[in-house]
């Protein structure tokens, strides 16, 4: 008896709250950062591409919907030759930016991706790549990387001391 | 056998191991780096640490390393011991400690050792601030990409490459923490076995260079069991598929042929699979001499047309298939088939064939001839012909030493003590060639022989072992080194082109009159042996002979062979002449395809499935990686269509690769064996497939969505055991079915101990392939007639040389093999270059009648009177036969190749030029 009464009153209660709904997409819901909705490709902080093809967002990918095909510049360092995501396939979990080991792929908090044609959902590297470092604005992978590139040559990387003459007798 | 105690459960061990191989026998995980199981231990990475406990009360017990404590009865140890673990892990992180930040672009990322102890030691913080140490990298040639800084200093490749595949010019340098391992100087590394580098170094200093250039992870490679395809050794491979190109070839273990290593040609020669010289339609020739592509069916009507109530002949090919080989032969009638050999090859191998399964000796397998105690070599480059037996011979010397350590009671595995005890002891070994060969440095005695007369050394041998007195005292040393020996092995082969030296070698081995002797030989290529067998009854026709009938006949169907290779340019014009229809099928491009009506586009060995014949009379199962391209087909399925088209009677029955395999084996008894070489097609291992991806196959929903969203279905294979998919189990199944090496908690190729038996033994499958011929230990019926050649002044002998890179057809389109390669050559003596005014790298023009070359010179250190060596198979030695007499001439107008440049010079020479020209140096 108690129980039932105490129902109706919390149900009587919620008559006067506030309307959670709102008039999307007259108004747009307030999305945190970190939401997680499309992905993108981001750059470094000197605008090179980060990504650098290790293949663990493809393989952490629990609907396999990451491709990508491992190339190198000239200097040695690696970047995707083509890197392609189907949307359609995406369940947005963000274990591809969970495993990513150069903060190269971000999701955003942009959820509004509707088509009539499924295979405009395929997104490849051009439509993925932004122009900037999203949510990680300092962090270079090949500064910490051991491996000598073109601005960058042995010895040069954080905490790197410079490179071993083995010719020297000195201890 | 001995029970010892590992946390208190009792194991039993086999007498002689060490600790760590009874931890790995008994499945328990114990990390390791620089223990190898061919390689043995040093105890230099103290990774294995245990707990050893003196007896039941002790409970503190010591510290001692796995690999280098011999196992002994009611031992006690502990891996799970607070202590011990705290020690790996501890290890661990030093090793960390100056462990660059590269797993993410590191070819060896997923599949790297280093990562799995790892993680199986639980280390995961970095405690130390202090700066890492870095290292220069070397360039090593096209094969090898170097990158120094993620060493870890455990020895492996210096011991591999130096000590086990006796290589000399790649080492350990510098001392204490500033070790580096690498070439004096920057190089092309010289060992014809750099390529295992990539699978001994448990991390990612060593990795394979044309990998890296396409590189994809371990877990997206799609991969099948293969045989390969360079000589005749048939070691098994790996090789794995992704995006539809065949990016890396990986040694398959296999205890009896080549178990942990491969050569360079095996893994790094099947780069021609992605050429652009591949065919992908099939095609028939316009009037103008281009071809047209037209669809698979249209190609095998027009076949038909032309075939069907016509005089019609084939050609098969040593390096296609036996069932390719026996549906060709069947198509066209015995009669009118040829092999494909040359005419010259036909005889050598007719005969190597009847030996064979004649000889009192036994055809080795490479797991026998590294147990040989003594051996005779008679006029073959072992090395560049049967490379991976050259690997085996190089560990045969090493018997002395073993024998010595076990007079002193030292286990065999304990490495650097058998090497320290045995210094430059080693079993005796006879090289009887007309120059310099890659085994020399290892060999006790060399001699310098013309062919005529190895094989009259041979006979000497022969005559000594049977008691006569001869005069050659070095024959008679060697007669005497045989005789002592427990094991004595004699190798011989065909690379010489000269019959006296087989028949001598045969002589040798049947007059020892040994249960234990060995007779091996080297043949050259994959199906040699298999093809020799299916026409061992004489039936057949031989390219001359089909040449000269070429007028009467009205089609003529080409396997899987540049017949322009095969036999002098008139006499394959004339069997190609304009009347008769070619018709030929194959993968790449060459002389013979564009002399051919209609071309019908092969699949290749990583696209179809076939059995070969190995140099050891052992028959394997090849798998395809992936389902052929575009309108290419597995020749044994084009024929098998041809038949059906044409109306063959026996033919038109069969119905799928197993038919033709029970088909085959029925036809000739010495296929008898061919039916049990792997499973059938309806073979299920707990009721799947054996699945040819990992369990962690990334993309399936995006790697085709660029072309089109819709997936399409996997491909479905009808033919083989295998899937292309990732469901089903790689464990425990048939060892000629296992597709790559996978275990949890070891993603590297050392989880290979996980498919053993047991350490270094069989896989849990048993053993893969069948023996099809073994010997009738009658002896040999042979001539031992020599006809000895006389040369006029001036002439010289022509000797050939095999090389392990650019001899061979298929390998020498790729890239990395090509460059190796270099130009085809001349070599000769110190004298005869004197006597000519040429040095090294001048040109010499050779005369063969009408035939002239204009070819580089190479200068040997010991060359047989007479002799002068060519490189075989060369674009630039076409037409020079071996055994041929010929006048040498400097070439006055020869252009000198300028010095090779490696990358680093380059780099550094392109400085230079941007820093305003040379002056500035």
């Amino acid at each position: 008896m108690l129980s039932e009464l105490r129902t109706m009153w919390e149900v009587l209660k919620h008559t006067f709250t506030k309307a959670e709904t709102v008039q999307y997409p007259e108004e747009m819901p307030y999305l945190a950062p970190r939401y997680r909705g499309r992905i993108v490709l981001t750059r470094d902080p000197d605008g090179e591409e980060r990504c650098v093809a290790c293949n663990l967002c493809a393989a952490v990918c629990p609907v396999d919907c990451i491709a990508l095909q491992k190339d190198t510049r000239e200097d040695g360092t690696w970047y995707p030759e083509f890197f392609r995501i189907n949307f359609s396939r995406c369940i947005m979990c963000g274990m591809c930016e969970e495993a990513c080991p150069t903060y190269a792929i971000q999701l955003t908090p942009d959820f509004e991706m509707c088509e009539y044609d499924r295979q405009n959902m395929v997104y490849e590297k051009e439509h993925l790549l932004i122009d900037g470092v999203g949510k990680y604005p300092d962090y270079n992978f090949y500064r910490v990387s051991g491996m000598k590139t073109a601005t960058k040559d042995k010895g040069e990387a954080l905490n790197e001391a410079r490179p071993i003459d083995t010719k020297s007798l000195l201890p | 056998m001995p029970m010892i105690y590992v946390d208190g459960q009792e194991i039993e061990v086999v007498q002689g191991e060490n600790i760590l191989e009874a931890c790995l026998n008994a499945g328990l995980d114990l990390p390791y780096f620089c223990w190898h199981p061919a390689m043995g231990s040093i105890g230099s990475c103290r990774q294995c640490a245990v707990i050893q406990y003196q007896n039941e009360e002790d409970t503190s017990g010591r510290i001692v390393m796995g690999c280098m404590t011999p196992v002994s009865e009611g031992a006690r140890f502990s891996l799970k011991a607070e202590k011990a673990t705290e020690f790996r892990e501890a290890v661990v992180e030093s090793l960390m400690l100056n462990h660059p930040h590269d797993c993410p672009v590191c070819a060896e990322g997923g599949e790297c050792h280093l990562q799995d102890m790892t993680v199986m030691v639980g280390h995961r913080d970095r405690r130390y601030t202090g700066k890492k140490n870095t290292y220069r990298n070397q360039y090593l040639g096209p094969l090898i990409h170097h990158e120094m800084n993620r060493c870890i200093a455990c020895y492996r490749c210096e011991r591999y490459y130096r000590d086990y595949a006796g290589g000399k010019d790649l080492g350990a340098q510098a001392s204490h923490d500033h070790l580096y391992f690498g070439r004096h100087e920057e190089g092309v590394l010289e060992s014809e076995f750099s390529g295992n580098l990539v699978e001994v170094c448990p991390t990612g200093v060593f990795t394979d260079k044309p990998f890296l250039k396409q590189y994809s992870r371990k877990w997206d490679l799609q991969s099948a069991p293969s045989i390969c395809q360079g000589c005749a050794v048939g070691c098994n491979i790996a090789p794995g598929e992704r995006y539809g190109k065949v990016k890396r070839v990986h040694n398959r273990y296999n205890n009896e042929v080549n178990g942990y290593f491969i050569c360079d040609r095996g893994r790094f020669g099947s780069g021609y699979l992605n050429s652009d010289l591949r065919l992908d339609y099939a095609g028939i020739k316009n009037p103008d001499g281009s071809f047209f592509a037209v669809h698979q069916q249209q190609a095998l009507d027009t076949a038909a047309g032309w075939m069907v109530g016509k005089k019609v002949a084939a050609i098969g090919s040593p390096r296609a298939s036996i069932e390719a080989n026996y549906l060709l032969r069947e198509l066209v009638g015995a009669k009118n088939f040829a092999a494909g050999f040359s005419d010259q090859e036909a005889d050598l191998m007719g005969s190597i064939a009847n030996i064979l399964q004649a000889t009192k000796a036994i055809n080795p397998s490479i797991k026998q001839i590294e147990s040989a105690d003594a051996v005779l070599i008679l006029g073959e480059d072992v090395t560049n012909t049967a490379p991976r037996v050259a690997l085996a011979l190089r560990q045969s010397v090493r018997n002395k030493a073993f024998e010595l350590a076990e007079q002193m009671g030292l286990p065999s595995w304990q490495d650097a003590a058998v090497r320290n005890l045995a210094q430059d002891q080693r079993s005796p070994m006879t090289i009887v060639s007309a120059m310099d060969t890659r085994l020399d440095d290892v060999a006790s005695t060399c001699v310098s022989l013309a062919p005529d007369d190895i094989a009259a050394f041979g006979y000497a041998v022969a005559a000594a072992l049977a008691g006569e007195s001869t005069d050659n005292a070095q024959a008679d040393a060697t007669a005497q080194m045989l005789k002592a020996a427990k094991n004595p092995l004699i190798v011989s082969g065909s690379s010489m082109a000269h019959q006296g030296v087989i028949n001598s070698a045969v002589a040798v081995a049947d007059a020892l009159d040994k249960a234990t002797s060995m007779l091996s030989f080297c043949i050259p290529e994959c199906n040699s042996l298999g093809l020799a067998l299916m026409v061992a009854d004489g039936s057949g026709s031989s390219l001359s002979g089909l040449a000269k009938r070429a007028s009467k006949l009205d089609a003529l169907i080409i396997l899987e062979n540049d017949v322009y290779r095969r036999g002098d340019k008139s006499q394959i014009d004339q069997l190609l002449a304009s009347g008769t229809k070619v018709i030929t099928l194959d993968m790449v491009e060459n002389s013979t395809l564009d002399q051919s009506d209609l071309v019908m586009a092969a699949a290749s060995y990583a696209e179809s499935q076939g059995t070969l014949v190995s140099s050891e009379g052992r028959a394997q199962r090849f798998y395809p990686v992936h389902s052929p391209a575009a309108e290419r087909l597995p020749s044994w399925q084009w024929l098998l269509r041809l038949a059906s088209v044409t109306g063959h009677k026996k033919l038109s029955n069969l119905q799928n690769f197993d038919q033709i395999v029970a088909a085959c084996a029925v036809s000739n008894p010495l296929f008898a064996g061919l039916v049990d070489v792997a499973p059938l097609n309806s073979f299920r291992d707990r009721g799947s497939k054996i699945p040819r991806q990992t369990h962690r196959y990334s993309g399936r929903t995006a790697m085709n969505s660029g072309v089109s969203v819709h997936e399409p279905q996997q491909p479905k294979d009808h033919e083989s055991p295998l899937s292309y998919s990732m469901e089903g189990l790689n464990r425990d199944q048939p060892s000629s079915l296992m597709p790559f090496v996978w275990s949890p908690g070891w993603n590297s190729n050392q989880s290979l101990q996980k498919f053993q038996s047991e350490v270094d033994g069989p896989l849990k499958g048993g053993p893969s392939g069948v023996r099809l011929i073994s010997s009738s230990l009658q002896g040999a019926d042979i001539s031992r007639q020599i006809d000895k050649v006389t040369l006029k002044a001036h002439q010289w002998h022509l000797v050939p040389m095999q090389q392990i890179h650019g001899s061979d057809e298929l390998s020498a389109h790729t890239d990395e093999i090509a460059e190796l390669a270099g130009r085809g050559f001349i070599a000769i003596g110190q004298k005869v270059a004197e006597k000519l005014a040429v040095t090294e790298g001048d040109g010499l023009l050779v005369k063969q009648g009408e035939i002239e070359c204009s070819l580089e010179v190479r200068i040997l250190s010991r060359v047989a009177k007479n002799c002068i060596g060519y490189s075989v198979g060369y674009l630039e030695t076409q037409g020079l036969t071996a055994g041929s007499l010929v006048t040498l001439e400097a070439d006055k107008s020869w252009q000198r190749s300028g010095p090779e440049m490696i990358a680093s010079d380059k780099a550094a020479f392109e400085q230079v030029i941007s820093d305003g020209g040379a002056s500035n140096v």
